[in-house]
């Protein structure tokens, strides 16, 4: 009904079709993040195999923003080594969703923290740094 | 969109009734007269403007000349609260109000209290209640007004008012109440109520945006906020804003026609709604008084999802509702008023509001009925905060 909403189309696609939505059976690392300006909680989980990430899947308690990026990072490390998942930016998963209103900025770096976090679970179960 | 939409917003503003659009036109059109002015342009809008005022003064108990307008509630509240604290500046400088007041209180409090005056923020029962008692045992010889409003705007809960006026009154202490979400909507006299000043806007009755009153009782001084010409008896400076006032007079006389139906009528779409809600989705709790609440008021929080995601779904299938979520105030702060009555910060997260209006249908609520679970069941699938099994 609303045709200007707070979100442009793609990030209501997003948040309507999320992509990757839950938990990995046997994942190979776990991460969450915490959102201290509104106290949401992101959940990504990961499978990798010979330094790729082959699944990925996240959980979101969070505004609309918050589902949509977390729905486009998991688009834009799959399939990718960890050196370029961890290249991937908050401001990167904002752009790839054709931006987000300023104040919902920091919903995107939820993502960006998820990922980095499940990609240190990844390296503290394979005993590397 | 193929269905209607479906609007459940009414505390933030209504419709304005075509009546009363009707009321106002001539005043946009050929009689643009400064009520002010004393040819005849100008006393055919003041006479329009008096009537007005005659009509909402008798709506409310009041009597014409204790009734100001002025742009709104915030305003009124804000004239209020300011003028007593000035023109009592020498018999003290205590105020005494709630935790859980509009902001347009709260944050005029907090500009005195820098100012040096000292302020009480009382607080609320689980179901947003003030107690009386807490009001009788906070006035001290320095306090000069207690400002409790009458209708809570997120959560519906209705204070005792007159409970409370009759203390202020033994202690000689003037009263104001915030009467913005009951006003046209549960019957109001100010004798009855015991209540000193009051603001009310007319946007929330149908009327037109940019108008409100302040009540003042007779024989209590206050300062004013504008100051200018004579307008109001010089209580607020600023030419009338004559199609507005009028309008606003054409919409307290629709809502006195149709209060006593539209109350019940809407009580029972509410409980309707409450009731299905409650029972047709797990881990839900509704939020302040079961039973004294606004007659248009539902308000509950859905565990593990947050209030954006159940907004912008509901707002997909044409629904417009509100929420108390942190993440869609500015601030980015949860709302104050479920955070006073002891709502958990992850529930008041979930939480949403719905305001019935004249317009709202039984048709409408079963609709919200029919699509909340879906709804909830989507977000909570992808929410972190569900255990396994924890929600079907
Ligand atoms: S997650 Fe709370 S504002 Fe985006």
């Amino acid at each position: 009904m609303i045709q200007n909403g707070p979100y442009n189309e793609k990030v209501m696609d997003h948040f309507r079709n999320p992509r990757n939505v839950g938990v990995l059976e046997n994942p190979d690392g776990v991460g969450t993040a915490g959102n201290p300006v509104c106290g949401d909680i992101m959940e990504i989980s990961i499978q990798v195999e010979d330094d790729v990430i082959k699944d990925v899947r996240f959980r979101t308690f969070g505004c609309g923003a918050a589902i949509a990026t977390s729905s486009m990072v998991t688009e834009l490390v799959k399939n990718k080594t960890i050196d370029e998942a961890l290249a991937v930016s908050n401001r990167a998963v904002a752009k790839a969703l054709g931006g987000l209103p300023p104040i919902k900025m920091h919903c995107s770096v939820l993502a960006e923290e998820a990922l980095r976090s499940a990609i240190d679970d990844f390296r503290r179960r394979q005993g590397k740094p | 969109m193929d269905t209607k939409p479906i609007y459940l917003d009414h505390a933030a503003t209504t419709p304005v009734a075509p009546e009363v659009i009707q009321a106002m036109l001539p005043f946009l059109e050929g009689a643009y007269g400064n009520a002010s002015s004393l040819h005849s342009f100008g006393q055919e809008a003041k006479a329009a403007v008096e009537a007005a005022r005659t009509r909402i003064a008798s709506f409310m108990g009041a009597r014409p000349e204790e009734i100001v307008f002025t742009s709104g509630g915030t305003e009124s509240d804000n004239f209020i609260i300011k003028g007593i604290a000035l023109s009592r500046r020498d018999r003290g400088n205590h105020l005494i109000t709630s935790s859980i007041e509009h902001h347009a209180v709260l944050e005029t409090c907090d500009f005195l209290r820098k100012q040096g005056v000292s302020v009480t923020l009382l607080p609320v029962d689980s179901n947003g209640l003030v107690d009386p008692d807490d009001v009788r045992k906070a006035i001290t010889d320095k306090t000069i007004l207690i400002s409790i409003m009458h209708g809570n705007n997120e959560i519906g809960t209705i204070e005792p008012i007159a409970e409370i006026g009759s203390i202020a009154r033994e202690h000689g202490v003037a009263f104001h109440t915030d009467a913005v979400q009951t006003f046209g909507h549960i019957p109001i006299d100010v004798d009855e109520l015991k209540v000193d000043f009051l603001s009310a806007s007319a946007h929330k009755l149908h009327g037109p945006k940019g108008v409100g009153l302040a009540y003042i009782r007779k024989g209590m001084k206050i300062t004013p906020l504008l100051h200018g010409g004579d307008q109001e008896k010089r209580r607020r400076a600023s030419t009338l804003n004559v199609p507005g006032i009028v309008g606003f007079g054409r919409a307290v006389e629709l809502a006195d026609a149709s209060m006593h139906t539209e109350s019940s009528r809407q009580s029972a779409l509410r409980d309707r709604l409450i009731k299905g809600l409650l029972s047709s989705i797990g881990d839900t709790r509704l939020n302040g008084h079961p039973v004294r609440r606004l007659p248009n008021n539902a308000n509950l929080s859905f565990a593990f999802v947050e209030g954006e995601g159940l907004l912008l779904s509901l707002d997909m299938e044409g629904i417009a509702v509100s929420t108390g979520s942190a993440c869609t105030s500015s601030s980015l702060e949860p709302s104050h008023v479920l955070k006073a009555i002891g709502v958990p910060v992850e529930l008041a997260h979930g939480s949403l509001r719905f305001t019935l209006g004249r317009d709202t249908t039984r048709e409408d609520i079963d609709r919200v009925l029919q699509v909340m679970p879906g709804i909830v069941h989507r977000l909570r699938a992808m929410s972190p905060l569900v255990r396994k099994g924890a929600v079907s």
